[in-house]
């Protein structure tokens, strides 16, 4: 009986400091015993519990793509017990991590279409793997049009700089980064809300557009009204939420959305699915 | 299968001989009130009790449970790497459980054995055990089993029935660990025609005296969010302290919370039971508590239990009828009034449609 608790060992092998607020750090880990990395086959939307021996486990959104080999990625925002005690270890520190969780973006159904992908703040990492996915040379010729709309307080704010202005040189992906306010004069994308940039750049609704929201509640809350005045069906629309987590395999009863777990059944629900349940989220 | 007639003075020998092949757990009376406890050699289980005032559940399902262990010295090979804690999986015996406790464990099965998950814990250790079931011949006031999928008598989720007809006993083997166990014991008297009708008349009798129902056959029709919705939650929640004892007592109640804890230079990782009743259980790190009132923390308590769990397994309530949350809640709530508010609630009457 594999024991579903049981984290595989990783080593740190990198940690980036992404935001001028140093609340958020890449982790990048390499596993100690090289067959776990095939048994942590994941897609991209799926989550995955780092395990920080000693502290507890947090339940993080995997922010590589499969398509990247080798190591996996995530980015943690300072906040509690086990992210703050994550954001003092350092390179080559042991720690584990389990899963990968949760049921990913619907890949089957989001081949062939427009991609519309809507992000705020530090809720990107699971975006930036769907993105380096779908980018990848194997697969950009599954999707069609992709639009990305990213935006962050301040430009020190956004998360993988340097990614977001190589996909900005590209002509398979349109970006449109906003930051809320700045001063910077050298500042040559969007200034604006994300609701309001979403208006001006997303592609008008048809059956065949999908748009994947990830963001603060103020933005989903915000965002919402306006994919509904462009048209977008509910079961079009797709969100990836977050809850607090323990176990992540659907067992300790605590992410429950009505009968449907977090963890398990999600962490992707489609709008119309989430129209049918308690928002205890 | 077989029914066993064990004479009364055959009682405490076949108890010891049971302990040379398991570890033995019974109710034991300590104080004012009956527990589950393992027993040692020689100390027989006292059946002189009504029901516990706890649940068995820990006896497959530990308060508190160590995981994995691991060392925090770096000096040491596989520094920070979790290692399985030991365990003891040797065969148990819990004789004298009620039938309602032991179909409970059915309930949460479906929880730790899911199709794509496996808790190994639960598994194993539910496994490892034989359940001899004491039937009630008296069940409380409070009882309402036998409209909660399960009955005085009932024989789904034992191994042996266990009957108390005063001059002996009757042991009814139900599966083949059952029955191995009844052979390990040394009782092999088999019971005669006229034992069965003396039997089914005590079943007939001990049913007769359960007054107290549920009606839960709406349930499964009702909309969620209509339910969740519904003013009576109000009402429903507004003398609960949320002390957790529901949680506690219940025999269905499953939920857990993993902590670290170190010692020095190691540690282990843990489960320990937790509770729906608490704010820290739902509480993200950000401050944000989706269930941040105890009127979501009540109604999750019972929504659980009445329609999340219905709707999910298509099986019955996640209840068993035991009645320990109603005699034991501090403010009076009973599951028997919420069950029926839910099964009758139509959100097109009146918002003052509860009676």
């Amino acid at each position: 009986m594999q024991n579903p608790y049981m984290p595989y060992p990783v080593r740190i092998d990198e940690i980036i400091t992404e935001t001028e607020d140093r609340n958020l750090k890449t982790f990048k880990f390499v596993f100690l015993n090289p067959d776990d990395e095939n048994k942590f086959s994941y897609r991209a939307g799926q989550f995955a519990e780092l395990s920080v021996t000693g502290k507890g486990e947090i339940p993080i959104g995997i922010a590589s793509s499969p398509t990247e080999k080798g190591f996996v990625k995530f980015t943690v925002n300072k906040v509690g017990l086990v992210s703050s005690y994550l954001h003092s270890m350092k390179v080559g520190d042991i720690m584990g991590i389990r899963g990968p969780l949760g049921n990913s973006y619907p890949w089957n159904i989001l081949e062939g279409k427009n991609i519309v992908i809507i992000g705020g703040g530090f809720a990107f990492t699971t975006l930036r793997s769907s993105i380096i996915f779908m980018l990848d040379p194997a697969n950009r010729k599954k999707f069609k049009d992709i639009n990305v709309i990213y935006g962050a307080r301040t430009p020190g704010m956004l998360l993988y700089r340097d990614e977001l202005a190589a996909w900005e040189r590209r002509d398979d992906i349109k970006m449109h980064i906003t930051v809320d306010a700045t001063n910077d004069p050298n500042w040559k994308y969007n200034i604006g809300f994300v609701p309001a940039v979403t208006e001006q750049k997303a592609p008008k609704a048809d059956a065949d557009t999908y748009a994947i929201i990830c963001g603060p509640p103020v933005m989903i809350k915000f965002t919402q009204p306006v994919l509904d005045k462009l048209g977008y069906d509910h079961d079009h629309i797709i969100m990836s939420l977050e809850n607090r987590m323990k176990c992540g395999i659907g067992m300790c009863g605590r992410c429950n959305i009505g009968k449907e777990f977090v963890c398990k059944d999600g962490p992707v629900f489609t709008l119309s699915q989430l129209n049918a349940t308690p928002r205890e989220y | 299968m077989k029914v066993i007639k064990i004479n009364k003075k055959d009682w405490a020998d076949g108890i010891n001989k049971i302990q040379d092949g398991y570890r033995l757990f019974g109710p034991v009376r300590s104080e004012k009130f009956h527990d589950f406890k393992e027993l040692g050699k020689g100390e027989l289980p006292d059946l002189n009790f009504q029901n516990t005032r706890l649940s068995p559940k820990s006896v497959v399902y530990p308060q508190t449970e160590i995981l994995f262990e691991y060392s925090l010295d770096e000096k040491e090979a596989n520094h920070h790497v979790m290692r399985d804690a030991a365990k003891d999986y040797s065969p148990k015996a819990v004789l004298g459980i009620r039938p309602c406790d032991a179909a409970a464990f059915l309930l949460v099965k479906r929880n730790f054995d899911a199709p794509d998950y496996k808790d190994p814990y639960w598994l194993k250790s539910y496994d490892a055990s034989t359940f001899i079931g004491a039937a009630c011949n008296n069940p409380c006031s409070t009882c309402f089993c036998t409209t909660a999928g399960s009955g005085p008598f009932n024989e789904e989720g034992l191994d042996i029935l266990l009957v108390d007809a005063t001059d002996c006993y009757y042991a009814k083997a139900i599966t083949q660990k059952g029955e191995n166990l009844l052979k390990n014991a040394g009782w092999n008297a088999e019971a005669e025609g006229g034992d069965i009708e003396k039997i089914d008349a005590l079943k007939k009798e001990a049913e007769a005296k359960i007054t107290s129902s549920v009606a839960s056959d709406q349930l499964k029709n009702k909309n969620t969010n209509e339910l969740y919705e519904a003013a009576f939650w109000e009402d429903v929640s507004f003398a609960c302290i949320n002390c957790g004892t529901c949680t506690y007592l219940c025999p269905t109640c499953w939920c857990f919370d993993i902590q670290d804890e170190n010692l020095g230079c190691s540690g282990v990782r843990m489960r320990n039971w937790d509770s729906c009743m608490f704010p820290l259980f739902t509480i993200h790190g950000t401050g944000h508590n989706p269930r941040g009132t105890k009127l979501h923390r009540v109604r999750q308590r019972f929504m659980h239990k009445l329609k999340y769990y219905v709707d999910k397994y298509d099986n019955g309530i996640q209840c068993v009828g035991c009645g320990r949350c109603i005699r034991s809640c501090p403010v009076n709530i009973d599951i028997r009034r919420v069950c029926d508010m839910m099964n009758s609630y139509d959100p097109k009457a009146c918002a003052c449609s509860e009676k």
